[in-house]
C-alpha cells in the first residue's frame, strides 16, 4: 500500500513553483539585505516585491506587513505587543475557547504580569458566535485574539462578524489565520481586525516563514529586540528566501485557491460518505458547511482514534494538532464544543491537500473500514451509539445543504445530493470499483 | 579567469549558503516535509529524526550535548531569550546585567528595553582601545544580584575575539551566568562550552554558510543547569523553550552548515588567516595614514577593519563599487551615523566614516583578495588627489590644530 498522506493541517510539502522562486536565494552570492552594496540591494527588492504581493492578496498596505517565523510568533507578537501598550484600565483580554496553543499560553504568560483573560465559549461545532462575544465583553476588555479557523475540526469563525459586534468600541481585535490562509478567502481588508497571522507551511510554502498583518496606526512591542528591522517591529537578519517562498505561496493560492477547494471539497466529502455509508457510529467534528473545505474530523465511536492510526501505518492522519503536548490525549477543542472525551478520544483528523487523488481516498477510505471494523470486532462490547446508523454529509452547495449519496450517474456511480450530482462533484469512480 | 564582481568580501553581514548545506536540506522540502511535532505518523518521525541529527551536530561544534541546544529563528531571536529568559527565570537573584558597549545591537537594544521596563539594571562596560574587555573591570563589576554577564565572542564589525575561557572562569567562580553571542565566532575558531564555562551560546545559521532564518541557542543542562523563561508561548516544542512548528529544512541545514565548519575549521582558519594578512599587508604596503580597528592578532581570520584617513566616506563606498564590503555593521549601515562600535573604541567620526569592514569567507580567493587590494588602493589614492587635507597631513601638519573659517 502507498503512503497517502491526510494531515495537511500539521504541515503541507512546499509546492514546486515555491521551492523554484527561492532556489536563486538559497544558492550562492546573496547578500544581507540590510547592506547596501548590489548584492544586499538584489535581496532587499526581492524582500520589498515579497511584501508587495502579501499586501495585495491580504488588501493592505505594504508597510501593513511584519515577516515573521511563523504562526506561533505571529501570535505571540500581536497578542503580548499589544497588551503591553493596553492602558491600566483596559487589561482584560478575550480568547476563543478553541484557540491554538500559541494564543492561549500567550495570555497564560500574559495573565502573570496583570493582565486577565476569559475564554469566549463556542457553539457544539466550535464556532464562536457574536452573541457569545458580546456578552463576554467587559468595559475593561481591551484585547480579543479569535481564530478564522480552527485547526482540529475546521470550523470556521465569522470573523466580519465577530468585528462588527468590536465596532466603535476601544478593543483591538487579532485573528489568527494560520489555518485558513490559503484555504478559504482572508481578507484583512474586510476582516476588521488589527492583527492578522499567517503561516506560510501550512499552504505549501517554507517552514519558518509568516507574516502578522499590522492595521496602520496600531504599533506592537516588539517580541524580538535588536536592529530594527521590520519598522522596528521584528529584529533579525530576514530570511530572505523564505520570505520569498511565502510569496510564492501566496501567489500561488491566489491562483488556485478556489478551484483547488471545490476539488479538495469533493474529495473530503466523498470519504466522509464512503466511511459513513460503510461503517455505523461515525459522527462528524466541527460544523457541517461553515468548515474548512480540506478538514473532515470524524469520531469512530467505540475504538480510539490512535488505535486506528496505528492500524493504518500507510496512513498519514493525525489524532489531535501537531504539538508537543504529549499528555493531552483529547484535543482541547472537544471540551469547547462540550463533547465528552470518549467522543475526542475516538476521533482521527484527516485534512486533505492538493496532491490527494481519489485513487488515494478510496484506498484511506478502504483501510480506515477495515481498520474500524476489526477494532470493533476485538472490543466486543460496544457502546449502543457505536451501532447507529451515521449521518451522511451534506451538500456543500450555499443553501442547498441536502444530504449527499451515491447515485446513478451517466458514467456509473457519482456522489450528489437529490437534486442531482453536484457539478463539481462528479467523481465517477474508477473502474472495477465497487461503491 | 575573470573575476565575477562584485566580488563579495561581507562575510560577517551574511555568508552564501554552502552547495553541501543545500544538497542536505533539499529532501526535506517536498519529500520528506513532515512536521516534526507529529507523533501519529511516519513523516512525522522521519522529520523529527533529521532534527535530532542536526542538533547532534550543532552540539558537536561547540562542544555541548545535544539536548542543550534550542532551534531559534536566528541570532536576534537567540539573543533576546538568554537575556530576557535569564531576567525572568531569575528574579529572585537579581536583575543586574553587565554587558559591552560594542556588543551586537540584538544584545544592546534587548538591555535597553529590559531597563526601560525596569526589568533590569544594566552596566555597559567599555572596551579598551584594542576591542578587548577588562578583566579586571569585569571583575570589579560583578555584583551579588549579578545575574548574567554578555559578552559576545568575536565581534561583528571589527572581529576581535574576547577572553572567553578567561570570562567563563570568572563568571563561574562568581556564580553569574555567561552568555556569549557566538554568531561571528561558531564555525570560525574553535569554540568550547566547556573548557570557555559558557553556559549560555547563541549561534546564528547564515553566518556559518547555512541558511537565513534559523538559528539556535546554546543552554546548559548541568553544572550548572540553566533555566530560560521562554520568549515564544505555545504547543512547548524544544523543551517548552520555544514553541512553533520546528523549520525542519533549514534546521537540517543549520547542522550541516555546522558539520563542514567543524571538520575544516582547522585548514580554512588557516587559509583565512593568510589570505586576511595578504589582504592587510597589500594595503600597507601601498597607502600611507590607513589604520586597523581591534586587536591585531586576536581577531577572527576573516576579518579586517580598516580606516582610511583623509577620504570621504561616501565617496570611498562609491569608488569600490565593485567590492561587497561594509561600512559599519550591516545593521546599522543605512544610516549615516558612523558606528557606535568604533566609536566605543576612541575611533573619531572622521575615521569612522571611512572605515571599511573586509569579510573574508570560504569561497574568497587569493585572486579576489589581490582585486580587492588593488581596488581600494585605487580608490583611496584617486579620493586623496582631490583631498588638499591629505597634503596637509603628508607635510607633517597636525590636521587638529587648524582654525577653519566660516564662511
Amino acid at each position: 500500500m502507498a503512503a497517502v498522506y491526510l494531515d495537511h493541517n500539521a504541515t503541507t510539502p512546499l509546492a514546486e513553483e515555491v521551492r523554484e522562486a527561492m532556489l536563486p536565494f538559497l544558492r550562492r552570492g546573496h547578500g544581507n539585505p540590510s547592506t547596501q552594496h548590489a548584492m544586499g540591494r538584489e535581496a532587499r527588492a526581492a524582500i520589498d516585491a515579497a511584501r508587495e504581493t502579501c499586501a495585495r492578496f491580504f488588501g493592505c498596505a505594504p508597510d501593513e506587513v511584519v515577516f515573521t517565523s511563523g504562526g506561533t510568533e505571529g501570535n505571540n507578537l500581536a497578542l503580548k505587543g499589544a497588551a503591553w501598550q493596553l492602558p491600566e484600565e483596559r487589561r482584560h483580554i478575550l480568547i476563543g475557547a478553541a484557540e491554538h496553543p500559541s494564543v492561549s499560553k500567550a495570555v497564560e504568560f500574559l495573565a502573570r504580569f496583570g493582565f486577565t483573560f476569559d475564554e469566549v465559549p463556542t457553539d457544539a461545532s466550535g464556532k464562536v458566535l457574536p452573541a457569545a462575544l458580546a456578552a463576554a465583553l467587559r468595559p475593561d476588555t481591551g484585547l480579543v485574539s479569535l481564530m478564522h479557523a480552527q485547526n482540529v475540526v475546521g470550523t470556521v469563525n465569522p470573523v466580519d462578524e465577530l468585528a462588527e459586534v468590536l465596532r466603535g468600541r476601544p478593543v483591538l481585535f487579532h485573528v489568527d489565520a494560520a489555518q485558513s490562509v490559503g484555504k478559504i478567502p482572508a481578507s484583512f481588508l474586510f476582516s476588521g481586525a488589527d492583527f492578522m497571522t499567517v503561516a506560510a507551511h501550512k499552504f505549501y510554502g517554507p517552514k519558518g516563514v509568516g507574516c502578522l498583518l499590522v492595521r496602520r496606526g496600531r504599533t506592537l512591542e516588539p517580541l524580538f529586540h535588536g536592529a530594527g528591522h521590520e519598522r522596528g517591529q521584528r529584529a533579525g537578519t530576514e530570511n530572505t528566501a523564505g520570505i520569498v517562498g511565502l510569496a510564492a505561496a501566496i501567489e500561488l493560492a491566489e491562483a488556485t485557491q478556489a478551484e483547488a477547494g471545490e476539488r479538495v471539497v469533493a474529495l473530503r466529502d466523498l470519504l466522509h460518505a464512503r466511511l459513513a455509508q460503510a461503517l455505523p457510529g461515525v459522527v462528524l467534528n466541527g460544523h457541517p458547511h461553515d468548515r474548512l473545505p480540506n478538514t473532515l474530523n470524524l469520531s469512530f465511536l467505540g475504538v480510539s482514534g490512535a488505535a486506528i492510526a496505528a492500524r493504518v501505518p500507510e496512513l498519514m492522519l493525525a489524532t489531535g494538532p501537531a504539538c508537543h503536548d504529549r499528555a493531552a490525549a483529547v484535543p482541547g477543542v472537544f471540551g469547547a464544543m462540550g463533547l465528552d472525551a470518549a467522543r475526542g478520544s475516538s476521533s482521527l483528523r484527516l485534512t486533505l491537500g492538493r496532491s490527494n487523488t481519489r485513487a488515494e481516498i478510496e484506498q484511506a477510505a478502504e483501510q480506515l473500514i477495515a481498520a474500524v471494523r476489526a477494532l470493533r470486532a476485538e472490543a466486543g462490547e460496544l457502546p449502543a451509539e457505536a451501532s447507529r446508523p451515521s449521518e451522511l454529509p451534506t451538500c456543500p452547495r450555499a443553501g442547498c445543504e441536502r444530504p449527499l449519496d451515491f447515485r446513478d450517474g451517466l458514467q456509473g456511480p457519482e456522489l450528489g445530493c437529490e437534486r442531482g450530482a453536484c457539478p463539481y462533484l462528479c467523481l465517477a469512480p474508477p473502474p472495477g470499483v465497487q461503491v | 579567469m575573470t573575476l565575477k564582481k562584485p566580488v563579495y568580501l561581507d562575510n560577517n553581514a551574511t555568508t552564501p549558503m554552502d552547495p553541501r548545506v543545500l544538497e542536505a536540506m533539499t529532501p526535506y522540502f517536498l519529500e520528506k516535509f513532515g512536521n516534526a511535532a507529529s507523533r501519529n505518523h511516519a513523516y512525522g518521525w522521519v522529520a523529527e529524526k533529521a532534527v535530532d541529527l542536526a542538533r547532534e551536530q550543532v552540539a558537536k561544534l561547540i562542544g555541548a550535548s545535544a539536548k542543550e541546544i534550542v532551534f531559534t529563528s536566528g541570532a536576534t531571536e537567540s539573543d533576546n531569550i538568554a537575556l530576557k529568559g535569564a531576567i525572568e527565570m531569575y528574579k529572585t537573584k537579581g536583575k543586574h546585567l553587565i554587558t559591552l558597549e560594542t556588543e551586537h545591537k540584538a544584545v544592546i537594544d534587548t538591555c535597553k528595553y529590559l531597563e526601560r521596563i525596569g526589568a533590569a539594571e544594566v552596566t555597559y562596560l567599555k572596551p579598551q582601545p584594542d576591542g578587548l574587555v577588562d578583566l579586571a573591570e569585569l571583575e570589579a563589576t560583578i555584583r551579588d544580584d549579578t545575574v548574567m554577564v554578555a559578552i559576545m565572542a568575536a565581534n561583528n564589525e571589527i572581529g576581535v575575539i574576547q577572553p572567553l575561557a578567561e570570562i567563563g572562569a570568572l563568571c563561574h567562580a562568581k556564580k553569574v551566568l555567561f552568555f556569549t553571542d557566538a554568531a561571528q565566532a561558531v564555525g570560525k575558531i574553535p569554540m568550547d562550552v566547556e573548557a570557555m564555562n559558557i553556559d549560555v551560546l547563541a549561534i546564528s545559521g547564515h553566518k556559518v554558510y547555512g541558511p537565513k532564518g534559523i538559528g539556535a541557542l546554546y543552554v546548559r543542562r548541568r553544572k550548572p543547569r540553566v533555566r530560560l523563561a521562554p520568549l515564544v508561548h505555545g504547543g512547548g516544542h524544544e523543551r517548552g523553550m520555544r514553541s512553533g512548528t520546528l523549520d525542519v529544512p533549514s534546521i537540517v541545514g543549520l547542522g550541516k552548515a555546522c558539520e563542514v565548519a567543524g571538520e575544516e575549521l582547522e585548514a580554512e582558519s588557516a587559509r583565512l588567516t593568510k589570505l586576511r594578512d595578504r589582504l592587510w599587508n597589500g594595503l600597507k604596503a601601498e597607502l600611507d595614514f590607513i589604520y586597523l580597528n581591534g586587536h591585531e592578532t586576536k581577531r577572527l581570520p576573516n576579518n579586517l577593519n580598516v580606516s582610511f584617513a583623509h577620504v570621504e566616506g561616501e565617496g570611498l563606498m562609491m569608488a569600490m563599487k565593485d567590492l561587497a564590503v561594509s561600512s559599519g555593521s550591516a545593521c546599522t549601515s543605512a544610516s549615516l551615523e558612523p558606528s557606535y562600535v568604533l566609536k566605543a573604541l576612541g575611533v573619531g567620526d572622521e575615521l569612522a566614516h571611512t572605515s571599511i569592514r573586509y569579510g573574508l569567507g570560504r569561497f574568497t580567493t587569493e585572486e579576489e583578495v589581490d582585486f580587492a587590494i588593488a581596488q581600494s588602493v585605487q580608490a583611496v589614492k584617486r579620493l586623496r588627489e582631490m583631498s588638499p587635507l591629505y597634503e596637509m597631513a603628508k607635510e607633517g601638519i597636525d590636521l587638529s590644530t587648524i582654525q577653519w573659517s566660516v564662511h
